[in-house]
Order: C-alpha cells, then sequence, then structure tokens
C-alpha cells in the first residue's frame, strides 16, 4: 500500500528517521552518520508515499523494491523500515548486536524488508536491473529505486549496470544519485571527481532530472516524472547535505563514519526534538 | 541418448530442455554464448536469455536480482572471468544471501589451450570452494553434466559449475545414479585410490588400466561435487586402500587435492599424492593433451604418482602414536 | 626460548604506516595508491609526506590494481591498499592478469582483515583473503603476528621481486616478538618448543596459540607453536620438519578453514599421516558484533578452542 502522507508529515517522518539514526549510532561508537542523513529525505518520500510496499507481505509480488547501494546508510534504511512497520522499532537498538537482526550492512536474509545485501559499493544498480528484467517478464509494473553515493560511482561496475539499464530500455529503474560531494577520506572532487554528472548519465542514455534532494517538493515531483517516463532509466540527482539536520556532521567529512561524544550526542537530538517540534503545527 | 561432445554443448541442449520445463529459467551470458552454448538457449527463448556483454559484474548481479524476484538464474562465461572478474559479486551477492544463481563457467583448466594463461581458468574451484554456501560442481562427462544440470536447476541456493571446452569422451551409461555430494566409482581397486574431477577422471581411468598391468588395483573414484565433498568415500579410501592420487586439470593448491586433504585431516589422514598444475602458470599450446603431458597432468603424470605412492607407502612406517580410524 | 605474549599492543596499521613512511624516505621509488581508505590503512601518512607519491583512485579497487601494474612497468615501486575483502575480491581479476602472470613488483595491502571490522559485518570481513590470494602463482602472502613484525614485512616486501600480499587486522594486537626477531619471508619459526603436538598459527592467532599453549603446559601438555608469517611459499620442509614425532597438529586462522593456513599445512603434510584439526572459521560468513573479542569467541577462535583441539589430539578423539 502507497501511504499518502503530506509534506509536512514527510517531513516529520524524515525528522524521526534522523532521530532513529543518531540513536542507533549513540555515544562513542562510529556510524555512518554523515551518508545516512544525507539521503533520510529521499528514504522518506519513498517509503511514507512513493513505493508501493506492504510490511505485512514483505515479498508480495509486482511491488515496488529499493535498493540502498551505497549500503553503509543502511541506517536510514532500518529507520524507514521499522517506522513503515516491517519490524518492531525495538529492534533497532540491537543494530550490530552479535546475532541482531539488524547489521552493519543490509543482509536480506535477516531484516524483513531489505531487497539486496549490499555494503560492497556499485553492486545495487545492476542487481536492480536484474530485478526489472524479471518484472518485465512477468509483466509486473513494480519500480526499482536505488540509491546510490557520489563516491560509490567511482565503481566501474556502475557504469557497466548504467549501459545495460538504458541499453534495456528499462525505464522501471529510478535510481537516485545522493550527491553529497564528500566521500570516506573527503570531498569527491578531490578524491576522484566524476563531475560532470547529469552530463555523464545523459551520455549513457539516462533521463536525468535535477533537484535539490532535501525539498520534498522537488522530490515528490521528481519521482512522478520518473514513474511517467517512457523508454530509458532515470536517474534523479539530488544535490544533498551530507549530515543534513545535524550541524555539527553537516558537510563534514569527519561524519562519514564518525564518532559522537555526549555533548554531540544530546545537541543532535535537541536539534531534531526542535526541528520536530516546529513541524508539529503544520498540517 | 546422450553423445560423446563437448560437456559445454550438452549444457547447451540441457538448458533447452530446461527451459521447456520450467518458465523461471533464465540465462545470462558475458557476450560468449557461441562458446559457452547458451546460445541454444537464446535461440529457443529469446525473450528469456540476456546478453550482457563483456561485463561479468554486472551479469552476476543482475542474476542476482532476477533470482531475487523469483527467476532460476544461469549465468555463463569463461571459468577465468566467471570466478575472477566477478569473484566479489559471487561472493557478495550470490552466495552471502543464498541466491538462486547457477553460475556455469566453461572453457576451464588447460583445456582452453589455445587462447593461453589469460583465459584458462586454473584456480577457479579454490576460489569458489573458499566461498560460504556455495555449491561447486565439476562434472566429467555429457551424461553427468547433463544430470548435474538438471539437478542445479531443481536444488535451490547458489552453484558454481565449471566445464571444459573440448569433447569429452563418455564415461558413465545414461542410469547412473547421479546425486550432488556423491562420487561415483568408475572402478573398483584396493591397492590405492585415484579421485578425479572433471577432465581428469578419463585419464584417471586410463591410468588405472595401466596400473592394473603392473598388479596395482586402483580404485577410481568420479569426484564431480567439490563443494561439498563426499567425505564418506575419501575417508571409505584412505581406510579401505593404501593411499589417494588426486587429478584435476587445476592448480594443485586450493581445489580437489586440497578438499580431499581436509576431509581427511582430522580422523583419518592418509598419505595423499596430488596431480595437478604444480602453482605456476600455463601457456598457451594448439593440443590440450600435449599441453596437459608438458605440465604433467595427464594419465601418465597419474600413474607414476600412483607408483610412487605405492612405493613410499611400502617405506613409510606408520608412527605408533597413531590410531584406528573410528567409524564415521 | 619461548615467546610470551605481553600485555603491550600496537595497531598494525599504523605500525604498517609508519614502516611504508620510511620506506618511501628510503626508496624514492615507492609509490602508495588507496581506494578512498587511506586514513584507515594509513597510506595516508605518505600521502601528507610525499603527495606527489600518492594516488588517490577513488573507490575503484580494480582500476587500482591495474594502474599499479602500470606503474610497475615503469620501475616504480607501487603499494595498494584497501580493505582485505576489497582488494583481494574486488580486483581479484586484475591482480591475477595484470600483476601475477607477467610477475610485476605489486604489494597488496590488505587492511582491516578477518573479523576485525566487526560492527560493518559481512561484507566488510575478509574471511576467503589467504585462499584466494595463495591460489595465484608468483604470489608471496604473508601474515605477520604482531606490530614488530609488520615493520619486518614492509621491508622485507619492498626487497622481494614480484607480487606480494600482506594481511593486516584492524585492531591493537599483543606485542609477541620483539625488534631484534628475526623476520624472513618463507621461513616458519619457532616460538615455543614442545614436544607433544605442534600448533601452526598465523597473524592475530599467534598470540592466542601461545596463550593455549601456556594452559595446555597446566594439563601437562607440552604444545609447540610455530609462527607461520608467510603462507606461500611456505616451509613446506620447516612444517614437515616441525611434526615430526608429534601426536598430532593444530593450525589456527583467523580465515575460512578452506584454502587458508590448514589447508597449507595440510598440503605440505600430505605425504605423511600425521592426524591435523583445522582451528578457523567454519566456512560461513562472518556477522557484526560489538567487538572483535566477542566474534573471535563466537566463532570459536580463542584459546580455549586451541586447547580442546589439542586436547582432543591427545586422547586420540576425532574432529566433532
Amino acid at each position: 500500500m502507497r501511504t499518502t502522507e503530506s509534506l509536512p508529515e514527510l517531513q516529520r517522518k524524515a525528522c524521526r528517521l534522523r532521530q532513529h539514526i543518531i540513536r542507533m549510532v549513540g555515544v562513542g561508537k562510529a556510524g555512518h552518520i554523515g551518508g545516512s542523513c544525507s539521503c533520510a529525505d529521499l528514504v522518506a518520500a519513498l517509503y511514507f508515499r512513493v513505493m508501493q510496499v506492504d510490511p505485512a507481505q514483505p515479498d508480495k509480488p509486482g511491488r515496488d523494491r529499493f535498493i540502498l547501494s551505497k549500503g553503509h546508510a543502511a541506517l536510514a534504511l532500518y529507520a524507514a523500515l521499522a517506522e513503515r512497520g516491517f519490524f518492531p522499532v525495538a529492534e533497532l537498538d540491537r543494530l550490530k548486536q552479535l546475532g541482531a537482526m539488524l547489521q552493519g550492512h543490509p543482509d536480506r536474509l535477516r531484516t524483513p524488508g531489505v531487497e539486496a545485501n549490499t555494503g560492497s559499493l556499485g553492486q545495487g544498480l545492476s542487481i536492480a536491473n536484474g530485478m526489472a528484467l524479471a518484472a518485465r517478464l512477468d509483466g509486473s509494473d513494480g519500480r526499482m529505486y536505488v540509491i546510490l553515493g557520489d563516491g560509490e560511482i567511482n565503481e566501474g561496475q556502475v557504469w557497466e549496470a548504467a549501459m545495460f539499464a538504458a541499453f534495456h530500455r528499462l525505464d522501471h529503474v529510478i535510481a537516485i544519485l545522493d550527491r553529497n560531494g564528500l566521500q570516506a577520506m573527503g570531498p569527491t572532487k578531490t578524491r576522484l571527481d566524476t563531475e560532470p554528472l547529469s552530463e555523464k548519465w545523459r551520455a549513457f542514455g539516462w533521463f536525468v532530472i535535477e533537484i535539490n534532494g532535501h525539498d520534498f517538493g522537488q522530490i515528490l515531483n521528481a519521482f512522478n516524472q520518473a514513474k511517467a517516463h517512457r523508454g530509458s532509466p532515470t536517474l534523479i540527482l539530488a544535490h544533498t547535505v551530507k549530515g543534513k539536520g545535524i550541524s555539527f556532521a553537516e558537510n563534514n567529512g569527519a561524519f562519514h563514519n564518525g564518532i559522537m561524544n555526549q555533548e554531540q550526542f544530546n545537541l543532535a537530538n535537541r536539534e531534531l526534538e526542535a526541528a520536530l517540534d516546529g513541524l508539529q503545527d503544520q498540517p | 541418448m546422450t553423445e560423446a561432445q563437448p560437456n559445454r554443448v550438452t549444457y547447451g541442449s540441457t538448458l533447452v530442455e530446461l527451459g521447456h520445463r520450467n518458465p523461471r529459467i533464465v540465462v545470462l551470458d558475458a557476450d560468449v554464448p557461441k562458446s559457452t552454448n547458451t546460445c541454444q538457449f537464446q535461440q529457443a527463448f529469446p525473450d528469456r536469455f540476456f546478453n550482457c556483454g563483456v561485463a561479468e559484474q554486472n551479469m552476476i548481479c543482475v542474476a542476482a536480482g532476477l533470482a531475487a524476484s523469483g527467476k532460476i538464474a544461469f549465468a555463463s562465461t569463461f571459468a577465468v572471468f566467471a570466478s575472477m572478474r566477478a569473484c566479489e559479486q559471487i561472493r557478495t551477492s550470490v552466495a552471502y544471501p543464498r541466491l538462486n544463481v547457477k553460475i556455469v563457467a566453461t572453457n576451464a583448466g588447460l583445456d582452453n589451450a589455445g587462447d593461453g594463461v589469460t583465459h584458462q581458468g586454473i584456480e577457479d574451484l579454490a576460489i569458489m570452494r573458499s566461498i560460504p554456501n556455495l555449491t561447486v560442481l565439476s562434472p566429467s562427462d555429457p551424461v553427468t553434466t547433463r544430470k548435474a544440470v538438471l539437478a542445479v536447476a531443481q536444488q535451490d541456493g547458489p552453484i558454481y559449475m565449471r566445464l571444459g571446452r573440448n569433447l569429452s569422451p563418455l564415461l558413465h551409461n545414461e542410469n547412473v545414479d547421479f546425486q550432488i555430494g556423491r562420487m561415483i566409482r568408475l572402478r573398483e581397486g584396493t591397492d590405492l585410490t585415484i579421485i578425479a574431477t572433471g577432465n581428469m577422471a578419463h585419464a584417471a581411468v586410463t591410468a588405472a588400466k595401466a596400473l592394473s598391468e603392473q598388479g596395482i588395483q586402483a580404485r577410481v573414484l568420479d569426484c564431480h561435487t567439490i563443494k561439498p565433498i563426499d567425505r564418506e568415500a575419501i575417508l571409505a579410501a584412505a581406510n579401505e586402500t593404501m593411499g589417494i592420487v588426486t587429478a584435476e586439470d587445476h592448480s594443485i593448491i586450493g581445489g580437489l587435492g586440497s578438499a580431499v586433504c581436509e576431509a581427511l585431516s582430522e580422523c583419518c589422514p592418509a598419505l595423499v599424492r596430488r596431480v595437478g598444475l604444480k602453482d605456476c602458470f600455463a601457456s598457451s599450446g594448439r593440443d590440450y593433451r600435449k599441453l596437459l603431458a608438458y605440465f604433467q597432468m595427464d594419465a601418465t603424470a597419474i600413474q607414476a604418482e600412483a607408483e610412487a605412492l605405492m612405493q613410499s607407502r611400502r617405506a613409510v612406517k606408520v608412527p605408533s602414536m597413531l590410531t584406528e580410524c573410528p567409524a564415521i | 626460548m619461548s615467546r610470551v605474549v605481553t600485555t603491550k599492543t600496537q595497531n598494525p596499521r599504523v605500525a604498517y604506516g609508519e614502516a611504508l613512511l620510511e620506506l618511501a624516505a628510503h626508496n624514492p621509488n615507492v609509490v602508495a595508491l588507496d581506494a578512498d581508505l587511506c586514513k584507515s590503512t594509513m597510506s595516508t601518512l605518505v600521502q601528507e609526506k610525499y603527495p606527489e607519491r600518492f594516488f588517490e583512485m577513488g573507490i575503484a579497487e580494480q582500476n587500482m590494481a591495474a594502474t599499479a601494474a602500470g606503474l610497475a612497468l615503469s620501475g616504480k615501486l607501487p603499494f595498494i591498499h584497501s580493505f582485505a575483502v576489497f582488494v583481494s575480491g574486488r580486483a581479484y581479476d586484475q591482480i591475477r592478469q595484470a600483476i601475477c602472470t607477467a610477475r610485476l613488483n605489486v604489494k597488496i595491502v590488505g587492511s582491516s582483515a578477518g573479523l576485525s571490522d566487526f560492527g560493518d559485518g559481512a561484507t566488510h570481513q575478509s574471511i576467503e583473503d589467504m585462499a584466494l590470494m595463495r591460489t595465484l602463482p608468483q604470489m608471496t602472502v604473508l601474515s605477520p603476528c604482531d606490530a614488530y613484525e609488520v615493520k619486518k614485512a614492509v621491508w622485507a616486501m619492498a626487497e622481494r621481486e614480484g607480487p606480494v600480499y600482506l594481511r593486516l587486522s584492524r585492531n591493537d594486537v599483543p606485542w609477541v616478538t620483539e625488534a631484534d626477531t628475526p623476520f624472513e619471508i618463507g621461513r616458519i619459526q619457532q616460538f615455543r618448543p614442545g614436544k607433544d603436538l605442534v600448533i601452526f598459527a598465523t597473524g592475530t592467532m599467534v598470540a592466542t596459540a601461545l596463550e593455549a599453549a601456556r594452559q595446555l603446559a597446566a594439563c601437562g601438555i607440552s604444545a609447540k607453536i610455530v609462527n607461520v608469517a608467510t603462507l606461500k611459499p611456505l616451509d613446506e620442509a620447516g612444517i614437515q620438519r616441525e611434526s615430526q614425532g608429534m601426536h598430532g597438529v593444530v593450525t589456527v586462522e583467523e580465515h575460512t578453514v578452506i584454502g587458508g593456513l590448514g589447508s597449507a599445512v595440510l598440503e605440505a603434510l600430505s605425504g605423511s599421516r600425521v592426524p591435523v584439526q583445522r582451528i578457523g572459521i567454519r566456512d560461513g560468513f562472518g556477522t557484526s558484533g560489538m567487538s572483535h573479542a566477542e566474534l573471535l569467541e563466537h566463532y570459536g577462535l580463542t584459546a580455549t578452542a586451541v586447547v580442546g583441539a589439542a586436547s582432543e589430539l591427545m586422547e586420540g578423539r576425532t574432529a566433532p
């Protein structure tokens, strides 16, 4: 079932996802805060507005499917799955514990709602292609949504997958590039600059829509366009801020896989509470 | 009636057979369908065939995506590229989530003689064996190849199967009992055991005949499943014969020979001599048989190792602290 | 004289980075390449001091390996870096085809090996890297036991012509050797004498084996401990020599039992009939956990497990 949250509701949901992200990481332990927060709005839009999924039937044929190709942002995915009801929210507290449902990177055998095992970058788009081919064979209208990282596209396999998707006219593949400008060791521009992005993807035969990845109006509009588009896969090039929503993490490479101290943890919680409060009065 | 033909040709025709029986079967290839023989499936079922181009990693993950959508995905290319170029994808996207992907890699071993080192996969069994959740097969002749392909389609979960390039003589009759994980006894004997896989099974039978003329009776086992290996057959060989010679068109590191040693290690150590490529790259050759002879991997080499094993067995005093091997 | 496990520890990655920096100062041909993990692998030390000799390759391990081949073909001495699981698995074909077949002088460093990246889970835990690398002709495979050995390994691998793979744990390991303990590629070393059985260990498990020997001694079992820092070329003669006259052999590795140290020792001993018990990960993927120690416990890579295996061998019982 698709949910029909309004824009303010989606903003609240995204805030909630960020609250979960911060709590899952906690104090004194490393966690991929930056990359999880940069895509939290996109993930919220997908799970609470765009995608046809049913937590009661996670394997339902014909469903929309989401692959977090940048698997290290698992925190965002786990938060959304929990909020959406794929598993109890309490599981979030057990993240990475021995024997827990929630692993350091997504594991489809252990976690309901996870569609593919990712974490080794560059493989998710190919997997989505396979799912799209299957959907076409089965006459299913489900879409395959894939979030890629802008560092991730350093990997050659991504370009194999891009060529393939366009060649096979997989218009049910909708990829979102979480362009936050930072990868593990620093700015993407200085590690391996992959610009110009939209030109590259167009040259590979993709329909490209460029948006602000934190503006729900633009996000939803892009998904609508993507779903209506035929004949080629779509790339939504989402300009985002790494660590969005947490002041000390925003645009801060240290929080790619960073550690919060108690003060930072408290500050993050306060900021997110305040953000939620500010959204409360909106319909 | 199965004919003597390259195993990869049998693979191709069996895929078509499968395609008729089961609409869930889909086939992918990395732009070598005429070599792997997936072209037969392509002709019969063009809408269920996907040529992924020279992009093996993408191919394996596309197969993963298809399998995660309820398909039974066969993905083929040369053994050297399947096992290495897409190594991490097989590990992470196929084996780790236990997806129903069957990687059937052809032109394995020195059987890909002319193309030379870059195209001769001589490490694939070692690599694939080390990956958890993956079943690894290496059938010897057209009869067992057909049965293996049918069996893997039935078995849920990831599979790697290696096939050679050239003509494989018939070793088994049509009614042979083929079960994944069970070796097939090709010849009886109690002096020593030759455990061979793939193309080497035929060489093993030839070697056993020559040994018999010298009064050495070798048991010959066709080990078509490298993982899970038939531990029972190996332990029986160690208990009932004086030692084991393994033979594979593969490095002696990490493949069948190592698997046999591992199976014996804890409770039933036995003398094992390994025939295979001696930790080196091979080379191009016009003739596969000559290449095997040059690198000491043919029937003559198997015979020589068997003779050496018998010699050393007579010379070795079994240390007194070794206990009898308990029944498993 | 027996080695003992000290309480002092050091991070092998830091030791590695320091050694690489010293090497780079000494040899102007040394270049370092990394796949966007330099602050983790510690190749960043070279980046900071000699930026012109450091190449950030981005998250593109295959391109990194093949680029290193090109550098080696031009007289440079490239060291490439990533997590063990990515540098050994993702770039495997390039390592084999571009580097090994041509026997190029490229040094491959697999960091955060084994279960040491405990939180990230199976995708980041390399439990097959030694099996993969050992299979390749022309490859040398090193697995040092402590920070001293890491440094010596770096210098030794730079001296050695041809491809070399070096496996490093992520977390602190206790000191087992000393600054003047000899290190030679291709030679095993007895770290503790013993007359009942021999335990061959590698990498992080050497300290574990030494602890097991201490516990076994208290039960009246004399276990010889041998450090196998070079998995390839394996010191087969040494393995056979150390195994002679022993009731049995135990191998210990933070790695799958298929294809790694255990299998290498079995291959070396295939001409004898001594029983061998392999301690390692029993053919399964890793998992997330809250600490490295927790995972080692979970997968049975502990002194207790080694003691158990050794005891069984002494009693002549079979493996479970």
